[in-house]
């Protein structure tokens, strides 16, 4: 195994290291999901004019704890007539899909949990492990909401896949690899040789710069789409569908669909933060660059992404599903087509 | 195609639009009052739990007899003329009855302050406060006179007293009238036949 890894130069132990490694990315999901809850409740309210969680904790910072702790107590409920194996078995299923990405997510130059070299490629793959758990769990419920709810939801993701992959693809393309190392390495040396200005090298890449924006908001918009959020939150529309795929899930289970969204949403974020944002790389080229730099940049600029989601979930309106679909197929995709179709062309030629 | 151009334009527009307008709510006063902290002041003339005034209460029932639920009750005792108190109305008249009983049921109450509006004193009031909900429908009975039962049962034994003093008065006074009106029929009757009486005297 590479040693791009601090773990294993600090455990000698190479069975140990790997649980450490393993476990050092649940343990940043887990705060990182408590301070996502937080921020959609606060910023959902600010939006209202409100003022949000007050009671718990100053400025109620402690609030996600204590929703946490009560989901944990609820009731487990599973009904009657749900196929029990796969109803339970789903929640699990889709946060492991989420969680699976965090395996190649390059958090720095030193902690890469796995460095392969197809990481762009597999987040895609294990990205859709959870279209499986969404139509175990809708299906699986024995209800027509939830079935309902997991139908559109695949349908949706199925969909939306594919302009989102057409957008990775041309960073590929611009980077000439899916090792996310390398893409990160490729947009070193400040903002301008971010893949959104279209990478290193000379002013010619003027040309490429509208369409690596238009495609770094695709992505945005299919990655949106891909988590189940607001404006694509059709599969879970509480108005037609009650709660879509999870209506039938309590307490835990229902805990892990939240958290899996959670880990969805940093999953997309942090795709799009290192596909086009420079992922690691300080925007100021050499001046704060560096490993322990390196995980502040990543975390910040992640964290950006997801407060944009945020932002984005309590400004826009619900889709309508033929409107889901004319968006994902009529526009993204022949932008998509269009972008990376320019951006080879460019590269060929450059 | 130009039409479709437009239509794009036009969604990714109105959704920066839309952010735009979002973003600047966020840094905007926020309306959230903290309720028990902090609180919207109530207008003096809200309808809310009902206050009596004790000293100002004369004892009329006018209050009771015009609620439309019934939820107000008096009881009256008359004041004794000889009562060494010589009790005063707090609004400086005479006070006639004792109140020993003045009831409101706030379960029952519908807010409607009619009886305010009938009470010639103004003792009964609408207050603001309006948190005095109770675990129990009990507690929302609420007794407003300011007598206690020694005061109560010592008034009561002094109107029985008097009432029995007054009634003796009464008997005493229709016995005497009686008395006489029989010697005037007497009188009248030895007037008008003087010749019986006369014989009958012999």
């Amino acid at each position: 195994m590479e040693t791009t890894n601090f773990v294993y130069n600090l455990i000698p132990n190479e069975t140990i290291a790997i649980i450490v490694i393993s476990v050092i990315p649940l343990i940043f999901l887990i705060v990182y999901a408590l301070l996502a809850i937080l921020g959609e409740l606060k910023i959902s309210a600010w939006i209202q004019e409100r003022l949000g969680p007050m009671r718990t904790g100053p400025w109620g910072i402690l609030q996600p704890i204590a929703e946490v702790v009560k989901l944990i107590q609820k009731e487990d409920l599973t009904p009657d007539s749900a196929n029990k194996p796969l109803f339970n078995l789903a929640p699990y299923i889709i946060f492991m899909g989420a969680y699976a990405s965090f395996a190649v997510i390059p958090f720095s130059r030193y902690f890469v949990p796995s460095g392969i070299n197809i990481g762009l490629f597999y987040i895609f793959a294990v990205g859709s492990i959870a279209v499986i758990g969404i139509v175990m769990g809708g299906w699986a419920s024995n209800n027509k909401y939830s079935l309902l709810g997991a139908m559109r939801s695949v349908a949706q993701i199925i969909s939306y896949e594919i302009p989102g992959a057409m957008a990775i693809l041309s960073v590929a393309v611009l980077a000439s690899s899916l090792d996310l190392e390398k893409i990160n390495i490729a947009q070193e040396g400040g903002i301008w040789n971010w893949f959104i200005f279209g990478g290193q090298g000379s002013w010619s890449k003027i040309w490429v710069f509208p369409f690596t924006l238009v495609l770094s908001l695709i992505y945005l918009v299919a990655s949106l789409a891909e988590t189940n959020r607001t404006p694509f939150d059709i599969p879970e529309g509480e108005s037609e569908l009650v709660a879509g795929y999870h209506t039938e899930y309590s307490g835990m289970k229902f805990a892990m669909f939240f958290f899996a969204e959670y880990a969805n949403m940093f999953v997309v974020a942090a795709v799009l933060t290192i596909t086009f944002f420079g992922g690691w790389n300080s925007p100021f080229g050499n001046f704060m660059q560096g490993p322990g730099w390196d995980v502040f940049w990543f975390i910040s600029k992640a964290f950006f992404f997801v407060i944009l989601q945020i932002w984005l979930r309590w400004t826009l309106p619900r889709l309508r599903v033929d409107q889901l679909m004319y968006v994902g197929w009529k526009v993204l995709l022949p932008f998509s087509f269009i972008c990376f179709l320019f951006i080879s062309l460019f590269k060929m030629i450059n | 195609m130009l039409e479709y151009i437009k239509n794009v334009w036009l969604g990714f527009w109105t959704v920066i639009v839309g952010m735009k307008i979002t973003f600047t709510h966020l840094f905007e006063k926020k309306v959230t009052v903290q309720y028990p902290d902090d609180r919207y002041p109530i207008p003096p003339n809200a309808r809310n739990k009902l206050h009596l005034e004790p000293t100002l209460c004369n004892g009329c029932t006018s209050c009771a007899r015009i609620c439309p639920v019934n939820c107000i009750k008096v009881e009256t005792l008359r004041v004794v003329p000889d009562d060494p108190e010589q009790p005063m109305i707090a609004d400086g008249t005479k006070r006639k009855l004792w109140v020993p009983v003045y009831d409101i049921d706030f379960a029952k109450c519908c807010f409607c302050g009619l009886c305010t509006t009938v009470c010639p004193t103004f003792a009964i009031k609408h207050t603001v406060e309006f948190e005095y909900s109770t675990y129990s429908r009990d507690d929302l009975y609420v007794r407003f006179s300011d007598m206690s039962p020694e005061k109560v049962a010592e008034k009561k034994k002094m109107l029985e007293e008097f009432q029995a003093k007054e009634k003796a008065a009464k008997a005493e006074a229709a016995r005497k009238a009686a008395e006489e009106k029989s010697k005037a029929e007497a009188q009248a009757k030895a007037e008008s036949s003087p010749v019986t009486e006369s014989k009958e005297s012999n």
